[in-house]
């Protein structure tokens, strides 16, 4: 299967997806030293981001959040790559500051959580491996 | 998105990896907002300079720009830091928070921005002009330049005012266009304001509700008899905490209500929902009150005076901070209202403020005349807030 999206910051990679259903706030949502989203209630509650290409409707919260997500890239557990239906300035700014490859405009019902992904983020394309 | 030449140039990094990581958050915002070109902003208020919300990436972030060569292209000032710059030791700040606190403040200086470290820019050399284009973060300055002064800003985070800094740019959309300044929302007041604490109130009880009513909407707010700089600022600091307004008009004293035909939708605020909303600051609970805080947003120099006058040959009885910007203090240095105040046992904290300072869990019960510093009493230092008028703030400090 492949999919198109817009880029946000570009960069090539693949990973596993870790999709949620839900905004994320970095935050006070995601613990910058474990890479683990915090948030209560939050349907990826426990799991680690690190090395994920994350995948999820749209970012929420503080602008702080921006520097949360270098804060992750610095501590070596930042998502392999973004992937939002819209994405919004907290994590656009936060993905280019950190260098995270990042996409939006994608039909993110489309994936779900274990699928390998090969992203090209530059010409906003997205291919499902397995 | 249409970028002139040079705008070009930033992006394709001829002026350094400073000025491009900028020219790409600037250029990225602007499509995701469907900007067509850049503006040239003529001044700039950086947010994010506390070490106890930057943390040590956040430091690494801004030396990193600093290393590719980051200069501030247009008049920039900044936000408060976590600590009095000169005067920290007799606030309780440890050695270790003040070292990095200072790489912070030496990594801003660097790209030529000037350390004022105060909210309140717009009362000591950073006032623009009605109709200005800015790039300013601090969503209570924010909301005063809109509001208050008529100049022109979206509600910049740390990373894209810093970029707006770097090239003298922002992406021209939201609160910069004239279609998005239009009032949504008639907000009929009926209650009689008077003090910091009314205005406040009002913030809140307005705000509270845009949280429900949507993003982005703009209050039209008619009512209001008297307002004050100081009531105004105050004002702006509570509808930014709890609405996260960017701008409101107000009949009578804010420059473009007249412009605008008042919007259909109406919210009437009695003094009953004005008074809910000054019970829902002041929370059950907590013990006697072990903390006072004056200047949230920084103090005028007018209200350092009445604080001299109300504590001349006075003590205050606990820990009290009066919070204001360095060059306001110097002129209360001088008329001697320094002295006076701190005869009294109050402490200056300038540079900073018991919104931003690392003090979690160090006091039980704070009392303030700010609805801004009340929310983030309990919401960041985990403080049960007292919400007192001005006067009886230094009353109870002192009885």
């Amino acid at each position: 299967m492949n999919l198109s999206g817009r880029t946000i910051y570009p960069g090539q990679v693949s990973g596993k997806a870790l999709v949620s259903r839900m905004g994320i706030s970095f935050y006070g949502g995601v613990d910058p030293e474990t890479g683990v989203i915090t948030e209560a209630g939050h349907d990826l509650q426990g799991q680690s981001l690190a090395g994920k290409v994350v995948v999820f409707p749209t970012g929420k919260g503080s602008t702080v959040g921006s520097y949360i997500l270098y804060r992750l890239k610095y501590n070596g557990l930042a998502p392999a790559a973004i992937i939002n239906a819209e994405c919004e300035p907290i994590i656009a700014v936060g993905c280019i500051i950190a260098e995270i490859p990042c996409m939006d405009q994608v039909a993110i019902d489309q994936l779900s959580t274990g699928m390998r992904l090969r992203l090209d983020a530059e010409r906003g394309r997205l291919e499902v491996l397995a | 998105m249409h970028l002139t030449p040079d705008e070009q140039a930033l992006l394709d990094g001829e002026l350094g990896p400073a000025a491009q990581k900028s020219m790409q958050i600037l250029v990225t915002l602007g499509r995701i907002y469907g900007a067509e070109r850049m503006l040239p902003v003529g001044s700039v208020q950086v947010a994010g300079v506390s070490y106890d919300n930057l943390g040590e990436a956040g430091l690494a972030w801004l030396a990193e720009m600093a290393a590719g060569g980051g200069q501030a292209q247009v008049f920039t000032t900044l936000n408060p830091a976590g600590m009095d710059v000169e005067n920290y030791q007799s606030l309780g700040i440890s050695e270790d928070f003040a070292e990095k606190q200072r790489r912070v403040l030496a990594a801003f200086a660097s790209m030529g921005i000037v350390t004022t470290c105060s909210c309140t820019p717009y009362l000591f050399g950073n006032l623009p002009r009605f109709g200005e284009h800015i790039a300013w973060a601090e969503s209570s300055a924010v909301c005063y330049a809109n509001s208050v002064l008529g100049a022109r800003t979206n509600r910049e985070g740390g990373p894209s005012a810093l970029a707006a800094a770097l090239t003298g740019r922002t992406p021209a959309y939201g609160y910069h266009l004239d279609e998005n300044r239009r009032p949504s929302l008639h907000v009929k007041v009926t209650a009689n304001l008077t003090t910091t604490i009314d205005f406040g109130a009002l913030g809140k009880a307005i705000g509270d509700r845009m949280q429900t009513a949507g993003a982005h909407r703009v209050p039209f707010i008619t009512g209001i008899e008297a307002a004050s700089l100081e009531l105004l600022k105050s004002f702006c600091a509570s509808i930014a905490t709890f609405g996260g307004v960017a701008l409101f008009h107000m009949l009578g004293f804010t420059p473009e209500a007249e412009a605008h035909p008042p919007p259909t939708e109406v919210l009437t605020i009695t003094p009953a929902e004005l008074e809910a909303a000054k019970a829902e600051l002041n929370p059950a609970g907590g013990d006697e009150i072990d903390f006072f805080s004056l200047g949230c947003p920084h103090l005028t120099l007018a209200e350092i005076q009445r604080i001299a006058r109300a504590l001349q040959g006075k003590q205050v009885r606990k820990e009290f901070w009066i919070t204001a910007a360095r060059p306001v203090k110097s002129m209360a240095d001088r008329m001697g209202y320094t002295a006076i105040i701190e005869a009294a046992g109050a402490k200056f904290a300038t540079d900073t403020c018991c919104v931003v300072a690392p003090i979690k869990g160090r006091f039980r019960v704070m009392a303030t005349d700010s609805a801004k510093a009340c929310y983030y009493a309990a919401a960041k230092n985990g403080f049960v807030p007292r919400l007192l008028s001005f006067e009886d703030v230094l009353e109870e400090a002192t009885r």
